[in-house]
């Protein structure tokens, strides 16, 4: 039992992390039908950005906020302005393949401009483990898991509760209607991609201790993103959420109780089962086909 | 078919048989390579670019064609039924992959068959007892048919070349039948060709299972080619690099495919002299392309000619409406 609820714990935390980055996709989808194949890169990179603020002096929270600032303008804006625009007409194969194309770019262009070689991240926290029920829990994965759940209240409030958020859910459930009522749809579709910039930095932030900053920590991760919103479903923010939550533990009660080699494989066999069975996912709406 | 293309086929045909008389054994080993390669993308083409199925399988699908053949000629049988095998066994698991496709669409459908690459990718690493495991499998010998050697790196190179033929014809001959016809209407508008009394179900199973077949025979050859496999080799880097191929020769095209395998396996090594940036110019290059011509090279040949105004013969207006050009 001890162990379960340490598994269970951990298994949370990088169930939040992953439902971080799942959030970030399914708002991209949503407001513009992007599917982002380099998600994961766009995970694995902020901790670069970090880390080279640390080696031009900064203290460490400082590189945080330039790391966010940066992911932001260069994987929200740029990517907005010279990926994704001008493929939008093209539909929506060009794009998927221009995003794998960027997050092959994405890597190569971390292992050559910084390091091939692993690198060591600073912690949140200071690692010391407290005693539950007998249970060894570390204060990692607390923190992990508080600042993972207060980004993801923060946007609940922000899309659920503010004129904002509110305008931006009306572009991505109506974009034409939206346009009529006045809302500037555009800058909404826009406001999103700043949003995932600074989800993915947030999880940068949050996964690199426990993974160490290296080039390929999006390959996992990207995958875990998109199994996570489709698990959930695509067009629901809730449901990356829960997706997240979901694999997160799995992966880990799995690995411990049923296989370890096959850890990789449980998520997937999920995954076919909801698309065979639910393919609008856990808590998504049908999206009707058109003729 | 225009003068044109004639003329660009007879071209292509001609060095694709003089070529290795004038290259040293690694450049025969890329152009072998080329020809593996083509097999599995025109396979992917027909998939993804006349029927409209996104698959992010075929890498998968290479991998077991490779590892058949490996398995079965190192269980001593003859080459020929190893090949035939492993073309049957692909087809099969691709109709059976196919059955997510009449459910699901698009992003979906890549995502279930980019599940099955992972899966096959673990299989092929854990099942120590049958596939040795990250050890992979090593000294898989080239067949010798009718008394003829293929050991050489030039012989090789023909029956690979011989073999591509022979398919590629097959798939042609298949594209101008009512099964192809078919195939298209399939991506154009399913639901038109339901209504007109298509079997939709079974020709969406069919372009996967025919599909897939093309993908297991050229892992088939991929094998004896370069005649040690392990795991790694057959990841979702594999099955985006084919899609990728595809996608930059033109898909939808017949020749597409033979033209984004020639450019994946030489662009590498043309860009040798960037060293290591190769992969970050390629990104890039492919990005580039997907914003200002997202139909492929081929797409793009296509419309310069278009424009310095060269004299087609009037097409077929079938023909046209397929959008298979060239």
């Amino acid at each position: 039992m001890a162990s379960f609820i340490q598994l269970l714990v951990s298994g949370l935390a990088t169930g939040a992390i992953y439902a971080l980055i799942a959030v970030g996709f399914t708002l991209l989808w949503q407001t513009s039908q992007t599917i982002n194949f380099a998600q994961g890169e766009f995970v694995m990179l902020p901790a670069f950005f970090i880390l080279a603020a640390m080696n031009l002096g900064a203290p460490f929270w400082l590189a945080a906020l330039i790391g966010i600032a940066v992911s932001i303008f260069i994987l929200g804006l740029i990517f907005k302005i010279v990926i994704v625009d001008p493929m939008l007409r093209h539909g929506v194969l060009p794009l998927v393949i221009s995003t794998i194309a960027l997050s092959l770019f994405l890597k190569e262009v971390a292992k050559d401009f910084y390091s091939s070689q692993a690198q060591p991240f600073p912690a949140l926290v200071p690692s010391t483990d407290i005693h539950v029920f007998g249970a060894v829990v570390s204060t990692q994965s607390l923190a992990v898991l508080a600042v993972a759940i207060a980004a993801v209240v923060a946007l609940h409030l922000l899309l659920n509760k503010t004129r904002l958020g509110r305008c931006m859910q009306a572009t991505a459930q109506n974009p034409t209607l939206a346009r009529i009522l006045g809302i500037p749809v555009r800058r909404m579709v826009l406001y999103t991609f700043l949003i995932n910039g600074a989800l993915v930095a947030i999880a940068s932030i949050l996964i690199s201790p426990i993974y160490l900053a290296k080039f390929t920590n999006g390959e996992t991760l990207g995958m875990a993103a998109f199994l996570a919103a489709i698990i959930g479903g695509f067009n629901q923010v809730r449901g990356a959420i829960l997706g997240g939550i979901i694999l997160g533990i799995l992966d880990n009660l799995s690995a411990a109780y049923i296989s370890s080699q096959y850890r990789g494989a449980f998520p997937l066999l999920i995954l076919v089962g909801v698309i065979l069975l639910r393919p609008q996912g856990l808590l998504g709406r049908i999206e009707e086909r058109t003729v | 078919m225009n003068r044109v293309g004639i003329i660009g086929i007879a071209i292509a045909a001609v060095s694709a048989a003089a070529l290795p008389f004038f290259l040293k054994p690694f450049g025969i080993y890329l152009i072998s390579m080329w020809v593996v390669l083509t097999i599995a993308a025109i396979g992917l083409n027909l998939t993804l670019g006349y029927a409209g199925q996104v698959s992010l399988a075929q890498g998968a699908f290479v991998g077991i064609g490779a590892y058949s053949v490996a398995l079965l000629t190192q269980a001593g049988w003859p080459y020929p039924a190893a090949f035939i095998c492993a073309g049957l066994l692909c087809f099969g698991i691709g109709w059976i992959l196919g059955y997510p496709a009449l459910r699901v669409q698009h992003h979906y459908l890549a995502f279930v068959t980019l599940a099955f690459t992972t899966l096959v990718f673990l299989v092929l690493r854990n099942e120590e007892w049958l596939t040795h495991g990250i050890y992979g499998i090593n000294g898989i010998v080239r067949p010798t048919l009718f008394g003829w050697s293929t050991n050489g790196a030039r012989a090789y190179y023909f029956f690979s070349l011989g073999t591509l033929t022979v398919l590629a014809a097959g798939t042609w001959w298949m594209l101008r039948s009512p099964w192809g016809r078919a195939f298209i209407a399939l991506r154009e508008n399913p639901i038109r060709a339901l209504s007109l009394g298509l079997d939709t179900r079974r020709y969406t199973l069919m372009a996967f299972a025919i599909g897939s077949m093309l993908g297991g025979l050229s892992g088939a050859l991929y094998a004896p080619l370069v005649q040690f496999i392990e795991p790694n080799s057959f990841t979702l880097g594999l099955s985006f690099n084919l899609l990728l191929m595809v996608i930059v020769g033109g898909s939808g095209k017949f020749f597409g495919p033979f033209l984004g395998a020639l450019i994946a396996v030489l662009l590498p090594e043309w860009m040798r002299i960037t060293e290591g940036y190769y992969l970050i110019i390629y990104a890039a290059l492919i990005m580039v392309m997907m914003a200002f011509c997202p139909y492929g090279v081929l797409g793009m040949l296509e419309r310069a000619l278009k424009a310095v105004g060269v004299r087609r013969d009037p097409p077929a207006p079938a023909l046209q409406a397929e959008g298979t050009g060239l």
